[in-house]
This record gives C-alpha cells, structure tokens and sequence, in this order.
C-alpha cells in the first residue's frame, strides 16, 4: 500500500500547544501543532483505547488523557510508563494554510 | 548487587523490574506472582473484561519477549512462603533464593463478609485478580439479578458493567453516601444520578443483613427490611494490604508493609512498593490503592536500590469509568474548606476544585481528560490559581500553568 499526501485540515484549526483528532480513510489520527511545527500520529493511545486528541500538547509533548502515558509527537516516543509502545508517526507539510498527512491511502 | 528478588508480580513489582533495566542495572532479576499468568493491567477488570469485551490476552501487561529480552526470570504460579532476612533468602516452598534487595510487593486482598453471613453460598463473589473477573463474568451469563455489597469505585464500576449488560443491579452502601472514602459530595451526587438513569437501584445508609439460599445465593435482607431476590451478588468492600510475609519476617507493620521515606522497610535491603506499603507524607503515614501509586512507587523503588536516594512524593491520582461517564480524580480532598464548580466545555463535563483555605489540594474531573491534566500539573506544581478565576469558565484551562 503506498502513501499518499492528504488533507487533514486547515492550519488555523489547531489552536498553538495542542492537537485535534481527525478521521482519515477510516483510521483516527492525531494532528499537533507545537512549537517545532505541526506533526501527526495514530490518533489512539498504544496503551489503552484512549483518544490522544483529549489529550495535553506542552511543548513536542502529548499527555495521554487516561493514564498520563507521555509520548514525544515528533518521533512517536513513548517517554514514561504505562506506555511501553511507541506510537506512529505520520510526515506533515503546510501548503496554503492547510495541513496535509502523508497516510496509506 | 547480583540478585534482585521481587514478591508479587502486579503492577509495583513489574513496574520494579523494569525500571531496574532501564537504570543499567546488570544482575539477575527474579519476579515471582502466585498468580497463573504473566503480570497483566488490573483497571479493565471491572469494566472491559465484565462486559466481555476484552479477554486475558487484551490485559496483558507485556508478551513473553519483553522478560527474555530484559533477562527478567518471571515465575507464575509461584508462592514465596518465608523469608529469612537474616541469610538474605526467600523460600518458595522447598526451594530457596538469596536476593541482595528484595522488593515486596505483595499487593491486597479483597476483605470479606462474615463467614457466618456468607455461609459458604454459592453466587457470593469479589473482584481484586484476573480469575475473580473471569469467574463473575461467567456468573453474570447466567444471572438476571446482581446485588453489589459496597458503594465504592469497584461496587459502582462492576454496578456498571453488569447494568450495561442488561442485568437488574442493586447496590449497596453501609455508609451515608457512596464513594464516601474516595470523592466528595458534589461528585458522588453525579454518579448517583447517573446510575439511577441508568436504571441501578442504589441504596444508601444500608446494610446486608443475611443472604438466604440453600448451597447457591436466591436472595437477600436488608437492614431497611427490604428483601429482595437474587442471582449473584459482588461484594465491594475493600481490601486489606498483604503483610503476612512481611511480619512473620519481623518487619515493622502498621495497616501495610511500613516504610520509610525512600521507600525501605524497616529491614535495610527489603523494600516495599504499590497497594501493600504504608509510606511517610506530609500528611502523616498513608497507604494508596491505585495504579498511579504502583507505578510511581515501584520506579522510586527500583532508583533507590540504584542508590539514588530519592525520597519517595507522590500526588495521587485515580480514575473510574463508569457508563459513559470518565471521572478523574487528583490530589486529596480531606479537609477542604471550600469547593469550586467549573463547568466543562461539552455537556456533562464538569469540575469540582476543591481549596483548604487558599490552597488548591484536590480536583474531581468529569469528562474533560484535559482540565484533568491541568489540574494534576497544577497540584504537583503547588499552584492555586485564584478560585474566581477558576469558576469563570471564559477563561482557558492552560492558561492557568503559565501564571
């Protein structure tokens, strides 16, 4: 299956520190936008069935909602327990103040 | 240090291990749980696995790999009967082990009703391990009526669980109020009221009085005269730390396994860690039952044998799914002088910050996961923001971390 860029959602979207969850040929991801730029993962905690687009962006760093599983949004590191998982991540671009993900189609 | 042996394979004991490899640590690590199966996540107990939506395999903390790749020895089903502090040896029946740390982390056991109430019923179950959760969510297969003895988070989740299946639940609460240990008034009042929409049948300032049946439970007395029919009940009403082991080694005991501020108990080289260990706060000696506190305290553990020296702080925090309702608690409440409502931006969000004097010390989160994790930072943080500015719900959450 190939990759393809897509349209996630306008920039403008996303206040700055924090994500929104958007649905993309049937999966969930989570779009961030922090102070290094915009990034995105799976939109669903590795941990539990957690929507990481509750959760709390400070800096590269999404707190998961449940179980303050920490992971690092420009690597999908899982940074501290209970998460051992690490999550994936997605490459993004800016192009007329629409972020687009590079997702399998 | 060539060998750390670890007694109870929850969450604090595995949550030593692997810290342990995560520090470098370069000896051997022996993790015994008398438990059948791998260490596994308790919390979906009470909900998932009830339902029958999630299995043994879903819970499961980490595959077999994790422990070979770690060089973590993992024995299952497997009893430490004695220690012998003075050889430092663990015997595990007729076998013995010498450890240079050993790590208690031996857990809680559900405490239980009369054994003349309970008359060796059939029907008559608690839920603490994987097994207990199996065996009811067997029982409730069958069952049309469920009685839940205990009004607390595990009373009111499994109410849930069996109530979402379609089963008539009762529950009750000896105490004046449900979740009277472990949340305040204004929260409890919405998971009342949420059960009762529900269609759960909560009875308040009663108790069970006697079961009748013959060989298996048909129903049961109450101490309001209520009698009423039937087929299973749980009983939800607290566990007892596991000091059995440790006070037969002629540890230092007191409502849990005692330790001091880096976690040591009072035999240097045994250590106590999660739901059995009773640890020095700021608020005088306290014992928590909760995944946060097994987590954070099997890692200070695991420092600490490194020879860190870290004192041991924690704030503690707890959850409960119950329905569709997500209550987040941070901090504790005891003492509070005054109680703040912010509503949350979606309907049925809510939050009560609670203050004692000027200081923010607990906050109870309905449904906003994020006004939680603001809440927790600002608590670990030591800030109170004005509680004013708290009830004005114009003012964004974040913004508070920053003042």
């Amino acid at each position: 299956m190939s990759d393809a860029w897509t349209l996630a959602c306008a920039a403008d979207d996303i206040d700055e520190e924090d994500v929104i969850g958007v649905e993309l040929n049937g999966h969930k991801y989570a779009i961030y936008n922090t102070p290094k730029g915009f990034f995105a993962t799976d939109g669903i905690c590795t941990h539990e069935v957690a929507h990481l687009e509750d959760g709390l962006v400070i800096g590269t760093v999404i707190e998961c909602p449940l179980h303050q599983g920490r992971f690092d949004v420009t690597n999908g590191k899982a940074l501290s327990a209970p998460v051992c998982v690490d999550l994936n991540t997605f490459p993004t671009k800016v192009e007329d103040g629409n972020v687009y993900v590079k997702i399998p189609e | 240090m060539k060998r750390v042996v670890i007694v109870g394979a929850g969450l604090a004991g595995f949550t030593v291990a692997r810290r342990l490899r995560e520090l470098d640590y370069q000896g051997a690590i022996s993790l015994f749980g008398n438990e059948a199966v791998a260490p596994y996540d308790r919390p979906p107990l009470s909900k998932d696995i009830l339902k029958g939506e999630k299995t043994a395999d879903d819970v499961r903390l980490q595959d077999r790999a994790f422990y070979e790749e770690r060089d973590i020895q993992l024995h299952v089903s497997a009893q430490v009967t004695r220690i012998r502090p003075e050889d430092r040896t663990v015997e595990i029946g007729p076998e013995e082990l010498g450890y240079d740390a050993l790590i208690l982390a031996t857990g809680a056991t559900i405490r239980p009703l009369p054994d003349q109430m309970t008359r060796d019923l059939g029907g008559i179950y608690g839920l603490r391990d994987l097994s207990d959760a199996q065996a009811l969510e067997h029982a409730f297969r069958a069952a049309r009526r469920v009685l839940v003895i205990g009004g607390g988070y595990i009373g009111l989740e499994v109410a849930a669980a069996a109530r979402s299946r379609g089963l008539e639940v009762t529950v009750l609460e000896a105490a004046p109020r449900i979740l009277g240990r472990v949340a305040a008034a204004p929260t409890a009042d919405i998971i009342r009221a949420l059960h009762r929409h529900e269609g759960v049948d909560i009875h308040e300032n009663t108790r069970i009085v006697a079961f009748t049946g013959d060989g298996h439970v048909t129903g049961a007395t109450l101490s309001d005269g209520t009698r009423l029919a039937t087929d299973c009940v749980v009983v939800g009403i607290g566990v007892s730390p596991n000091t059995g082991l440790a006070e037969s080694a002629g540890l230092e005991i007191d409502d849990g396994i005692v330790v001091d501020d880096i976690c040591q108990t009072s035999r240097p080289g045994i250590w106590a860690a999660g739901d059995c260990a009773r640890f020095p706060s700021p608020h005088g000696p306290m014992r928590l039952e909760s995944v946060g506190n097994a987590i954070a305290m099997g890692e200070c553990v695991a420092e600490n044998i490194m020879g860190a020296g870290r004192p041991f702080e924690v704030t503690p925090w707890f959850w409960s799914d119950q329905f569709d309702a997500k209550l987040q608690i941070v901090g504790l409440n005891q003492g509070h002088t005054r109680i703040v409502a912010r509503d949350g931006a979606k309907d049925g969000a809510i939050s009560y910050w609670y203050y004692r004097d000027d200081a923010l010390i607990s906050v109870d989160v309905i449904n906003e996961p994020k006004t939680y994790m603001v809440a927790k930072r600002l608590i670990e943080a030591g800030k109170s923001p004005d509680p004013d500015d708290i009830a004005d719900t114009s003012q964004n959450i974040k913004a508070f971390l920053k003042s």
